[in-house]
């Protein structure tokens, strides 16, 4: 009896082993072997169809390094939304969660409100903004003249030397409400013992923020930052539908500038750059990482 | 200070959300003209013109279907391995299942720009490129990490006594997966298919890599064509985005409780 019993768990047990595999076989095939092979693709010049190629060794990332300017162009215009949203987006989270973090009828369906846009598609806010940013009768413009104020009106993404800032704006409407939730729920972590101390100290509005919420919501913080430094540094579906595909020299970014060379069947020199803006985004999570742990 | 700040930010903040979406709402029932005329006043004389040539001229109606393909297959099969693997983790005696969970949630350090050419030369060769199959396979592979690093977590959460009394009644795996640990992970099940069906539903760039024919168009692909076809028609456009977010945003107002913790899930993995 006990003996039958031990063999049919033990073949139950055998059973266990079955239940990563799907799993583990969609991701090792479709997924970690073609990210290792774009360390292969990289050191060659094929086009994408033809029989055959060269190895060209490293000489793609030298080119990147030294003599693509249209890559660098594009870096810098990513280091440039990512900086500015980066800031923008995680002060204004902080505020409309410190706004927002009690529960009101009120500060509920605001939280709601602001939440909303992070569940539509990129291209149906970059559709939006569109309207938004036109030139003609678009809804900035009209309701500059609107109010009178018709000497402030711009062509925003029309201008090459600040369309990357505009960018940037519709990408924080998009997902500020998103990191405020992160906050939120940060700030509601916090003792409500420390604020009724720093009240007996006589710790004004400032100082209650300064030495108590401040410190205490870094964690949360740390997360707003790296979540948001990537998600603007990946930045892609937006700018499609903002800037057209594939977009002009001033709103090109590092994921459409991949993209675009692999349209033009460049595999090999594709998927070098598709290494090297991988390596960043690394390099910016772990510097960032770093950061954070000192500062905290 | 704060007492008189505080209105005016939140004011202003509601208004920058509400605005834009109430012109988009109310442009679609216009012509352009009445559009630039007064963008923010409802429709005088209501036109369903505009959802007409989406649908007939955009081809939204197959893209619709296309869309709800791919997300109902990916959102099932994505829950069914992801449960399954994260069941091993939490059950498999000893270090492998935290490897297993440390190889597979490995994913979301990793971009999926990195991996774009090889990914399509891979499923191409398997004739997967120009179909629906493909994105339901390659939206499973991008989203299984997260969905892994969620479930992972919840069922190691739940009691090891509870397995155990399962156990010793003498159900094999599969059983206690299927009536305890599956039936107790509800609400993670709920939270990871609320971030998928988003992630799934407005996923652009696959399709954009992936699809050539027009019968196999996702919403997000066959919108992002309308720029080279009605560039500044915008009550089309208008339509469009209508169309492709209301199924979404629908979902989103019954099951907010769901949507705020699953695409905060999401952006708490890291």
């Amino acid at each position: 009896m006990s003996s039958t019993r031990s063999a049919r768990s033990r073949r139950a047990a055998r059973a266990l082993w079955w239940f990563p595999v799907p799993a583990l076989a969609l991701y090792l095939f479709f997924f970690a072997y073609p990210t290792v092979q774009a360390v292969q693709y990289a050191l060659t010049d094929w086009d994408g169809y033809s029989a055959t190629y060269d190895n060209v060794g490293l000489s793609s990332f030298t080119e990147l390094a030294t003599g693509d300017d249209v890559f660098r162009n594009a870096a810098a215009n990513n280091l440039k939304l990512t900086l500015t949203v980066v800031l923008a987006q995680t002060a204004l989270a902080l505020l409309l969660a410190l706004y927002l973090v009690r529960t009101t009828r009120a500060s509920t369906l605001l939280r709601a409100l602001f939440f909303l846009p992070t569940v539509l598609s990129s291209v149906s806010v970059a559709f939006v903004w569109r309207f938004v940013y036109d030139p003609d009768g678009g809804l900035l413009n009209s309701a500059l003249r609107a109010v009178g104020a018709g000497s402030w009106q711009s062509v925003y993404l029309g201008n090459p030397d600040t369309a990357v800032f505009w960018l940037a704006l519709t990408q924080v409407w998009f997902h500020v409400g998103q990191m405020m939730v992160v906050f939120i729920a940060g700030l509601q972590a916090i003792p409500r013992e420390l604020y009724e101390a720093a009240d007996l100290d006589g710790a004004g509005r400032w100082a209650r923020f300064r030495y108590v919420t401040w410190p205490l919501v870094a964690p949360a913080t740390g997360i707003v930052v790296a979540y948001t430094t990537v998600q603007s540094f990946k930045a892609f579906d937006l700018v499609l539908g903002l800037g057209g595909n594939p977009p002009g020299p001033a709103l090109d970014l590092l994921s459409t500038r991949v993209y675009t060379t692999f349209s033009n069947n460049r595999f090999g020199y594709a998927a070098a750059q598709s290494l090297v803006f991988m390596a960043l985004i690394a390099l910016l999570t772990w510097v960032q990482r770093r950061a954070v742990r000192r500062a905290t | 200070m704060t007492k008189t700040v505080r209105p005016i930010v939140l004011t202003l903040g509601a208004l920058a959300v509400v605005l834009p979406l109430l012109v988009v709402v109310f442009g679609t029932f216009k012509t352009l003209p009445q559009l630039f005329d007064s963008p923010l006043s409802p429709p005088s004389s209501p036109t369903l013109d505009n959802y007409r040539r989406a649908v007939d001229e955009g081809g939204l109606a197959a893209a619709f279907v296309n869309s709800a393909i791919v997300t109902a297959g990916a959102v099932v099969l994505t829950l069914a391995v992801a449960s399954l693997a994260a069941f091993f983790c939490a059950r498999v005696p000893g270090r492998v299942g935290w490897i297993v969970f440390g190889v597979l949630v490995a994913g979301l350090a990793v971009p999926a720009q990195a991996a774009i050419v090889p990914q399509y030369v891979l499923f191409d060769r398997l004739g997967l490129t120009d179909s629906l199959l493909g994105l339901v396979l390659v939206d499973t592979t991008m989203t299984l990490p997260t969905a892994v690093f969620i479930l992972g977590g919840f069922l190691r959460s739940i009691p090891e006594e509870l397995y155990e009394a399962a156990e010793l009644d003498g159900a094999g795996p599969l059983r206690v997966f299927r009536s305890m640990a599956l039936p107790l992970t509800r609400p993670a099940l709920a939270t990871t298919g609320i971030f998928l069906f988003v992630m799934d539903w407005n996923d652009l760039l696959y399709p954009l890599l992936f699809v050539r024919s027009h019968e196999h168009r996702t919403l997000p692909l066959a919108l992002l064509d309308f720029q080279g076809e009605f560039l500044t028609q915008y009550p089309l456009l208008f339509a469009g985005v209508v169309i492709a977010s209301a199924p979404v945003v629908v979902v989103y107002v019954l099951l907010q409780r769901f949507f705020v913790s699953g695409l905060t899930a999401g952006a708490v993995r890291g």
